[in-house]
C-alpha cells in the first residue's frame, strides 16, 4: 500500500501542488490527469525517490520510505520517458543486468516467457540499436514481467507503441491490478480499462 | 547484495567500453598527440626533453583523462539508464565508484601502460621508467574519481563538457605537483617512497570521499530535469 | 518537546526567509557601509601616506595595506561560499543560495585584487611583476576554484538547480583548499632556495600595524556592505513573483 502525506514540489521557484495526499491500496490503477507542466512527472519522480528537496511524506507497506529505501526501491519500478536500456547491449544483456541489479537472477524460461509475452520473442541476442523505439519500449515494458516489482509508476508508458500494444498494455495493467498489485501512471492516452481506474487531477495553481 | 549490483554495474560498463572502443581510444591518441607536440613547439634537444618529460606526460595524461570525463555519465543520461541507475536497490556511491573503476580501466591504466612509450619519445631513461607508470597508476584513478564529481555536476547540461576542466582543475594539483616530483626525483636518482606513498594517501582519500560526492551531484542533475 | 522545537524550527526558518533577510539587510547595510567608507579613507591616508617608510623596501611596502586585507577576504570569501553551500545542501535555505550567489563574485574580485596588488608589490622588491611564489600561485588557484563555483551557478537554465550544484562544488572546495595550499607550499620550497614572506606581521611597529588594521576592518566592513546590497538585489530577482516584492515595487516610497 502506498501512502502519499503532503507532497509538495517546486520548480524554479513557482510551487506545482501543495499538500497532495493520496492513498493507492493494493489492486488499484490511478491515472494522473493534468494539463502539460503541471506537474504530473514530476510527482511521479518524487514518488519513485528520483526528486530532491521536495517535503511531505512517503509511506510503502505503512513504512517511511526514508526508513527503509532499499525495501520500496525492490518493490518499484519507475518507468520514464527514456526507456533506459543501453543501445550497445542485446536485449538479453539488458534484462539480465537490470535483474541483477535486484539481485534477482533471470532464467531463460523466465526471459523467454517475458519477451513471448511483450511480443518481441526471439530477439534476446538483437542489439537494441537495431530496434525500433516502439520495440525499446517494449523492451523497457519487459522489466515489467522480468522483475516483478509490487508498484508500478509508468509516465506516458504508450509512448511508442502501436495500436494493438496499446491494447496488450491495457490488458497488462489490468492483470496486474488483479493480482494484487499497484499501478500509478501518467498519460494522455484515454485508458479503456476492464478495470476501474481512479483519477488524480493535477489543477495549475 | 548491494555489491553485486555494483558489480554488474562494472561489468556493463567494461563491456560497454569494449564494444564501443572509439570512447576509450581517442584520449589514448591525443594522450600520443599532445606528447608529440612538445618537441615540435619547444625543443628536440634531448637534454632538454628529458628534464621536461614528467611534467609533459603527466599533463598530457591529465588532459586526456578530463577528455574521457564527460562521457562517465553523459551516455547514461542520454538513455535513461541513470535515472535507473538511481532507482537500483544499492548505494549510489558504490555504484559511482564502480563507474569510475571501470573507466578508469579504460583510460587511466591504458595511459599507464602507453606512458613507456612517451618516455622513450622523451628520452626518460628505463628506471625513470618504472617510476613513471606508478604514479600514473596511483594518480589516474585519483584524478578520474575527483572529475566524477565535476561530471556528475555537469551531466545534465547541453555543453557540460567544457566545465569539467573548470570546476575541478584546481583540485588536480596536488596529484600533479607530487607525481611530477616523484619522475624528477626519480630521475635525479633521489628516493620516490615518500612521494608514491602520498600520492597513495590522496588516492585513499578521493576513494573515500568522491562517490559520496559525485553521487549526490547526480541526485541533484537528475532531480532538476 | 518536540513539539517545542518543532516551533523553535519554524521561527527560525521565517527568521532566515528571504524576505526577512532582505529587511534585516536593510537595517544593517548603512551599519557597515559607512564605517566602511570611514575606515578605507582614513586606512588609505594613514598607510600610504603617514606611515613610516620601511626599511628594507623604502615606499613600495605600503602596497601591503590593500593586499593583505584583500587577501585574507579573498580566502573567508571561499569560506563564506562554502559554509552557505552547507547551509543549502543541508537545511535547504534558499537564502542562503541567493547569498553564496551574490557573495562569489565579490569574493572573486577581492581575490583578484590580492593578485594584482601582489603583483604590483613584485616589480620593485622582486623586478618582475610575477614570481610563481607559493602565496601568489595559491592565491591564482584560489581565483581559479571562484570562477568554477560562478561559471557552475550560470550554467544551468533553472537558476535553484545551479545554486545547488554550486553548493556541492564550494563544499567540495573548500575540503580540497588546505591540500591545495600545502601542496603548492611544499612544491615552492622544492624549486625555490629561500622563501621570501610577504609579510610578517608580528615584527612590524605599531606604526606600521594599526594602519593595517584600520584597513582590515574597513575592508571587511566593505566586503560586508557588498554583500549585503547584492544578496538584497538577488532577493528581490528571485523573489520577483511573491507578494511581497509586488507590494515593495508598488510603494516606491515605502
Amino acid at each position: 500500500m502506498l501512502e502519499l502525506q503532503n507532497l509538495e514540489a517546486w520548480r524554479d521557484d513557482r510551487c506545482l501542488y501543495k499538500a497532495l495526499s493520496l492513498t493507492l491500496r493494493p489492486g488499484q490503477v490511478a491515472q494522473i490527469l493534468g494539463p502539460n507542466g503541471v506537474g504530473k512527472t514530476t510527482l511521479l519522480k518524487q514518488i519513485a525517490g528520483l526528486s530532491q528537496f521536495m517535503s511531505g511524506n512517503i509511506r510503502w507497506q505503512h513504512q517511511s520510505v526514508s526508513a527503509d529505501l532499499q525495501q520500496f526501491q525492490q518493490d518499484v519500478l519507475f518507468l520514464g520517458h527514456l526507456a533506459g536500456i543501453k543501445s550497445a547491449l542485446t536485449v538479453a544483456e539488458n534484462l539480465n543486468i537490470l535483474a541483477a541489479c535486484r539481485g534477482q537472477t533471470l532464467t531463460v524460461s523466465r526471459l523467454d516467457r517475458a519477451l513471448s509475452r511483450v511480443g518481441l520473442r526471439g530477439y534476446d541476442d538483437t542489439p537494441v540499436a537495431q530496434l525500433s523505439a516502439g520495440q525499446k519500449r517494449r523492451v523497457a515494458l519487459a522489466r515489467l514481467f522480468t522483475e516483478a516489482p509490487l508498484l508500478w509508476l509508468l509516465d506516458e508508458p504508450f509512448t511508442a507503441i502501436d495500436q494493438a500494444g496499446v491494447g496488450e498494455l491495457e490488458g497488462w495493467l489490468a492483470d496486474h491490478a488483479e493480482q494484487g498489485g499497484m499501478v500509478l501512471l501518467t498519460t494522455h492516452h484515454r485508458l479503456n480499462l476492464r478495470c476501474p481506474v481512479t483519477p488524480i487531477e493535477l489543477i495549475p495553481a | 547484495m548491494m555489491l553485486q549490483a555494483a558489480f554488474q554495474v562494472f561489468k556493463r560498463d567494461l563491456r560497454l567500453g569494449w564494444r564501443q572502443s572509439g570512447e576509450w581510444l581517442n584520449p589514448l591518441i591525443f594522450f600520443l598527440m599532445v606528447i608529440t607536440l612538445v618537441p615540435l613547439a619547444i625543443s628536440p634537444d634531448p637534454a632538454r626533453l628529458r628534464e621536461l618529460a614528467g611534467g609533459i606526460i603527466w599533463i598530457a595524461a591529465l588532459l586526456a583523462v578530463l577528455l574521457a570525463m564527460d562521457g562517465l555519465f553523459r551516455s547514461d543520461f542520454d538513455d535513461g539508464t541513470l535515472e535507473q541507475l538511481l532507482l537500483t536497490p544499492a548505494p549510489l556511491p558504490l555504484l559511482v565508484l564502480a563507474k569510475v573503476l571501470a573507466h578508469w580501466l579504460q583510460t587511466g591504466v591504458a595511459l599507464a601502460l602507453l606512458a613507456p612509450l612517451a618516455g622513450v619519445l622523451l628520452n626518460l631513461p628505463s628506471s625513470v621508467l618504472v617510476v613513471l607508470v606508478m604514479s600514473l597508476l596511483l594518480g589516474t584513478l585519483t584524478l578520474s574519481l575527483i572529475s566524477a564529481i565535476g561530471a556528475a555536476l555537469t551531466v545534465g547540461l547541453r555543453r557540460g563538457g567544457v566545465l569539467v576542466p573548470l570546476i575541478t582543475l584546481p583540485m588536480h594539483i596536488p596529484v600533479l605537483i607530487f607525481a611530477t616530483a616523484s619522475v624528477q626525483a626519480s630521475l635525479s636518482g633521489l628516493p620516490v617512497t615518500g612521494y608514491l606513498a602520498l600520492l597513495g594517501a590522496f588516492l585513499i582519500l578521493a576513494l573515500c570521499l568522491a562517490p559520496l560526492a559525485a553521487a549526490a551531484a547526480l541526485r541533484l542533475a537528475v532531480s532538476g530535469t | 518537546m518536540i513539539d517545542w522545537l518543532r516551533r523553535l524550527w519554524a521561527a527560525f526558518e521565517r527568521t532566515v526567509s528571504p524576505r526577512h533577510f532582505y529587511q534585516l539587510s536593510g537595517r544593517w547595510l548603512p551599519w557597515f557601509a559607512w564605517p566602511a567608507a570611514l575606515l578605507i579613507s582614513v586606512g588609505l591616508v594613514w598607510g600610504l601616506g603617514i606611515a613610516p617608510a620601511d626599511y628594507q623596501q623604502g615606499n613600495s611596502y605600503r602596497i601591503i595595506f590593500i593586499h593583505v586585507p584583500a587577501a585574507s577576504l579573498a580566502m573567508g570569501g571561499y569560506l563564506l561560499l562554502a559554509i552557505c553551500g552547507a547551509i543549502t545542501l543541508i537545511w535547504r535555505v534558499k537564502t542562503a543560495e541567493m547569498v553564496a550567489k551574490a557573495a562569489a563574485p565579490v569574493g572573486a574580485l577581492f581575490c583578484l585584487m590580492a593578485l594584482i596588488t601582489g603583483s604590483l608589490w613584485g616589480k620593485p622588491t622582486w623586478g618582475t611583476y610575477w614570481v610563481w611564489d607559493a602565496r601568489l600561485t595559491s592565491m591564482l588557484i584560489l581565483l581559479f576554484l571562484y570562477l568554477g563555483v560562478m561559471a557552475l551557478q550560470n550554467a544551468f537554465e533553472e537558476v535553484s538547480q545551479g545554486s545547488k550544484a554550486a553548493a556541492l562544488l564550494a563544499v567540495v572546495g573548500v575540503v580540497n583548499l588546505p591540500i591545495i595550499k600545502y601542496s603548492v607550499e611544499w612544491w615552492n620550497t622544492l624549486h625555490q632556495g629561500s622563501t621570501f614572506r610577504i609579510t610578517e606581521r608580528p615584527t612590524m611597529p605599531p606604526e606600521m600595524y594599526l594602519p593595517l588594521l584600520v584597513m582590515f576592518l574597513g575592508l571587511y566592513a566593505l566586503f560586508a556592505s557588498l554583500i549585503l546590497l547584492r544578496s538584497r538585489q538577488e532577493i528581490l530577482q528571485r523573489e520577483r513573483r511573491s507578494q511581497w516584492v509586488r507590494q515593495l515595487i508598488e510603494e516606491p516610497n515605502q
